[in-house]
């Protein structure tokens, strides 16, 4: 293969009943950055069925052109109908890098992909950047259950892939001034090799809560007092796209279900943020939590031994608190 | 019915710690054990096994230590346990890995190929649908729930939102969710048994693939650097009125992408 | 000389140990504190042959060896005292003086049922008179033409009441002592055989320990398990073979606290620093580690003793007089290093500690153990 020839990064823009995914404008950002310090083109790859609608969206968020593959066999994400389509793309178009996002259907799609033009992929990367001194596409991963750091190159095989996970990164703000180019791209499907059927789309509120799973947990302890204060806390929650937990005691007290229990007869949770409210920081409670990613304390006692694990502490009272950085973080949110 | 489970032995990561002096991985004492994905691909197979009779074999691709994890999946009930290893084999990405496990497969007897959905220790999800792919069989991926009907695959597969319903034709290869499937546990009988079974032992040569796409000379990535995280820096602790404490919370969260 | 688990052991271990911290462990609070018997764990053992662990595939067991038992016992221990001991009566004391003593009709009749788990066993020996004197034996049978009959009562039978298949002491011929005791096999539901009371026990308060009460209770005579006046040795054998299990049991109960202790003391912190770095704390629980693991090789000891088909009387009594003591200094230990948590039911130090007790007193107080360590010593 002649690397030369790949040029430009790519995006796979992915949508969901014609809905573009946060991760897909999320990947636009860092894409951004990427194709900027190549002084290349931002490509968005969009699939789908009656999609088009949506190019511009791609466009206002950094894309500076958009291929648009749009075809009834696209209208639901099955894994081969996909393949077949952004393969093609891919043959056509020879991109240097192509992100995807690490969803059910990114982290379907990509390795099937990368297997089929037989490159290389890094999964779930945390991080994307450049070598200072050669470009070098550089891929930073969690590894070994998040316990190290591993950047990936892949320095013979074109397009480079990755998927990065939701969240990640940060979109730019919307520009519905910008301007891009839609390219229509048609595929041709091989049907013979479509063996998977979708019989239904089932979408369910999980009903029971599982705080191990929460990226987010705001978490209430003694302090928080009764049914009506861990409402703030719910709230400030839904605003964070988390979950409410407990300490003990708010369980004990039968003002929490037992499954939001932190701790050591609770649930051992590690979430990306764990915001704990009046609680005390009992050793069984800090078992629980103490691996969570950022520790945010708010409790009156200054002496609180929750302090000694927390990355930021306030000594404060969180009833005022608490709602007031709903509503701060509401607007921020926003913006 | 002849299904394969492929499996792989994984450093128990929840068990892994680090020095809190040198910021290294301690790996000395971690247990090794069946990929969690892997032993719920193990159960689901097991129970088509009792259900319809099926033929379970396990293969796992590694160093000759990787034994015991096919003696345990005979101790849980498999009929057949390969062990592919062979230094040719070594330094493999996960291309590189699924072309070995794919030339594996070639030279079997297989109706339905089963793959943990992602490892432990390296969390990629890739290796089964790179299997797929080289195979050139349909795949289901994140599959929480699995039964046979008329010949065909009814597949429940895991989404964000909840689950699809999917119908697969023929042969294909499957990555299951540890959490749908709960493995059982080794029997007392099949443990006593366990060592007494023969492992078929495969080197490179006994697979199908170009040997270009297999070890070190096939993964199109490399590992460019490795390293731990940083510690975390001791906690500062504010006692501010409830604005100014508002404003530290967002600017924190802001520093660390929470927002 | 090794002293390595072979890789079937090992292999074992993994297994047991996995169950027992999954489906054993989050029951163990909740089955001391309801005095419940778990019989769904006892479902769950069954399904996977932890009934019949040492008993020969002939007789639809595993065909595992002693040491295999004994992990199993001290791994389920380790989480649970009251699961230990379900397992460690069944197969000690009923499984096996009729695998030793039985008529090959006999273990066909019950061995496969028992290893499967489909029937508990229990074993009855200790009447209200007749603790540690075994002679003072006052349940009768008597025979009368085809059956013999049963009359009497005896007290702290494990597994008592969920059991199917009792192995039970009696006295055939009072004039002779120890000589005039013979031991049957009685089956749940015969008539005349009935459960008495339940006791309640300071620990291990899952397990089932009632009195059997027998009324003329008429057996066949078939159900003579070794011969007429055999019964001192059938019981002596089997007590051997069960203070193996105790002392499993004991090893699991110490180990556990161990555990418990480490982890607890790993996180207390106390004027700034872990309680595991003060020099108090670290000593005391090097010297009880060392213990620990003498009181693990002297149980495997007596029990590669017993595979091997060698004497192994006293090295049991060994293993039990100080896997016990050790499981009570441990836990009592345990307790202290908890501090006030460890009184409370919050933590499970508090139950090991009341567990431990009984293994210094039953299947032969640690004054017995004594009684046939010195006797070795000094015949």
């Amino acid at each position: 293969m002649n690397k030369e020839e790949y040029k430009n990064v790519y995006v796979f823009a992915e949508q969901r009943e014609g809905e573009i995914q946060p991760v897909a404008l999320e990947l636009l950002g860092k894409a951004r950055e990427l194709a900027d310090g190549y002084g290349e083109k931002l490509v968005a790859i969009l699939a789908g069925y009656k999609v088009a609608d949506k190019a511009q969206t791609l466009i206002a968020y950094g894309a500076d052109e958009v291929v648009l593959v749009d075809a009834p066999e696209l209208k639901d994400y099955i894994t081969e109908q996909y393949a077949q389509a952004i393969h093609q793309v891919i043959e056509a178009y020879k991109p240097r890098i192509v992100l995807y996002g690490a969803t059910t259907i990114g982290r379907d799609l990509a390795p099937r992909l990368s297997a089929r033009v037989n490159t290389g992929l890094t999964a779930d990367c945390t991080k994307l950047a450049l070598a200072e001194d050669d470009k070098e596409f550089l891929m930073t991963r969690p590894a070994f259950g998040g316990n190290i750091m591993a950047t990936i190159v892949i320095r013979e095989h074109r397009p480079q892939m990755a998927t990065v996970r939701p969240g990640v990164m940060q979109k730019l703000a919307k520009d519905d001034s910008r301007k891009g180019v839609v390219n229509s791209f048609t595929p041709k499907f091989d049907e013979s090799k479509f063996k998977v059927k979708l019989i239904e789309t089932v979408k369910e509120a999980k009903d029971t809560v599982d705080i191990t799973a929460a990226k987010v947990l705001v978490s209430g302890g003694r302090g928080v007092g009764n049914t009506e204060g861990f409402a703030k806390l719910q709230k400030l929650a839904d605003v964070l796209g988390g979950q409410v937990s407990s300490s003990r005691a708010m369980v004990d007290a039968g003002v929490m279900p037992h499954d939001r229990q932190v701790g050591q007869t609770g649930k051992t949770v590690r979430p990306n943020l764990y915001l704990a409210c009046g609680i005390s920081g009992a050793i069984q409670h800090l078992a629980g939590m103490e691996e969570s990613e950022l520790i945010i304390a708010i409790n009156k006692d200054k002496f609180a031994p929750i302090f000694n694990v927390a990355d930021l502490g306030i000594v404060g009272d969180l009833h005022k608190i608490v709602p007031m950085l709903t509503e701060r973080l509401a607007k921020e949110i926003e913006k | 019915m002849n299904i394969v489970v492929c499996i792989k032995q994984v450093p128990d990561t929840t068990e892994v710690k680090i020095n809190p002096v040198t910021g290294t991985l301690i790996r000395d004492g971690v247990p090794s054990i069946i990929n969690p994905d892997d032993k719920g691909g193990l159960e689901v197979a097991l129970q088509l096994k009792d259900k319809y009779g099926a033929h379970v074999t396990v293969i796992t691709m590694g160093l000759p230590q990787a034994d015991a994890v096919l003696r345990e999946a005979f101790a849980m009930g498999v009929d057949k346990a390969i062990l592919l290893t062979d230094r040719k084999l070594g330094g493999a990405d996960t291309l590189a890995t699924s072309n070995a496990l794919a030339g594996a497969l070639r030279t079997m007897d297989v109706d339905l190929i089963i793959t943990g959905r992602q490892a432990i220790d390296g969390d990629t999800a890739q290796v089964g649908p790179q299997i797929a792919e080289h195979l050139g069989l349909p795949q289901v991926s994140y599959v929480v729930g699995l039964d046979v009907k008329d010949g065909k695959y009814i597949v429940k597969k895991e989404t964000e939102e909840g689950y699809q319903m999917l119908e697969v034709e023929g042969k294909c290869v499957l990555t299951t969710l540890a959490s749908a499937f709960k493995p059982r546990y080794m029997t007392v009988a099949g443990i006593v048994d366990a060592y007494d079974r023969e492992v078929e032992i495969w080197g490179a040569d006994k697979i199908d693939v170009d040997a270009s796409k297999i070890g070190k000379a096939g993964s199109p990535t490399n590992v460019y650097k490795s390293f731990t995280k940083e510690l975390k820096p001791a906690g500062e602790k504010f006692e501010v009125e409830p604005e100014e404490a508002v404003e530290l919370i967002v600017a924190k969260l802001k520093e660390k992408h929470i927002i | 000389m090794n002293f390595e688990l072979t890789k079937t052991q090992q292999l074992f271990k993994q297994m047991i140990r996995e169950f027992a911290e999954k489906e054993v462990k989050p029951l163990a609070a909740e089955v001391d504190e309801q005095e419940r018997f778990p019989m769904e764990t006892v479902q769950k053992m069954a399904k996977l042959g932890i009934f019949g662990i040492p008993i020969p595939k002939q007789y639809g067991g595993a065909g595992g060896d002693q040491i295999m038992y004994t992990i199993a016992v001290e791994e389920l221990s380790r989480c649970c005292a009251t699961t230990g001991v379900i397992v460690s009566a069944h197969t000690s004391l009923c499984c096996a003086p009729i695998l030793e003593h039985g008529t090959e009709e006999q273990k066909m009749k019950y061995l496969p049922k028992l290893a499967s788990g489909e029937w508990i066993g229990a074993f009855g020996l200790t009447e209200p008179n007749a603790g540690t004197d075994a002679s003072a034996q006052q349940t009768t049978a008597v025979l009368d033409g085809d059956e013999y009959v049963l009359n009497g009562s005896k007290i702290f039978i494990t597994n008592a009441g969920y059991a199917d298949v009792y192995v039970v002491a009696t006295m055939t011929d009072k004039s002779l002592g120890n000589k005039g005791i013979t031991t049957f096999i009685v089956e749940k539901g015969t008539p005349g055989f009935s459960i008495g009371k339940k006791e309640q026990k300071m620990g291990i308060r899952g397990s089932a320990t009632c009195e059997l009460i027998f009324e003329n209770c008429r057996i066949p005579k078939e159900n003579l398990l070794g011969r007429i006046g055999g019964g001192f040795k059938v019981a002596m054998k089997t007590l051997d073979g069960g203070r193996i299990g105790i002392a499993s049991q004991a090893l699991g109960i110490a180990q556990g606290a161990m555990d418990e202790t480490v982890k607890y003391t790993k996180e207390r912190k106390q004027f700034g620093k872990s309680i595991s770095q003060f020099q108090n704390t670290a000593f005391q629980m090097a010297e009880l580690e060392t213990k620990v693991q003498a009181a693990r090789l002297l149980v495997r000891s007596a029990a590669f003793k017993e595979d091997k088909g060698m004497p192994f009387s006293a090295d049991a009594a060994m293993a039990k007089l100080f896997a016990a003591q050790t499981a009570m200094e441990v836990t009592t230990k345990a307790v202290q290093f908890h501090g006030g948590y460890g009184y409370t039911r919050e933590y499970p130090v508090e139950r090991m500690m009341r567990d431990a007790k009984i293994t210094e007193i039953y299947e032969g107080t640690s004054e017995v153990q004594r009684m046939v360590i010195s006797a070795k010593l000094f015949k």
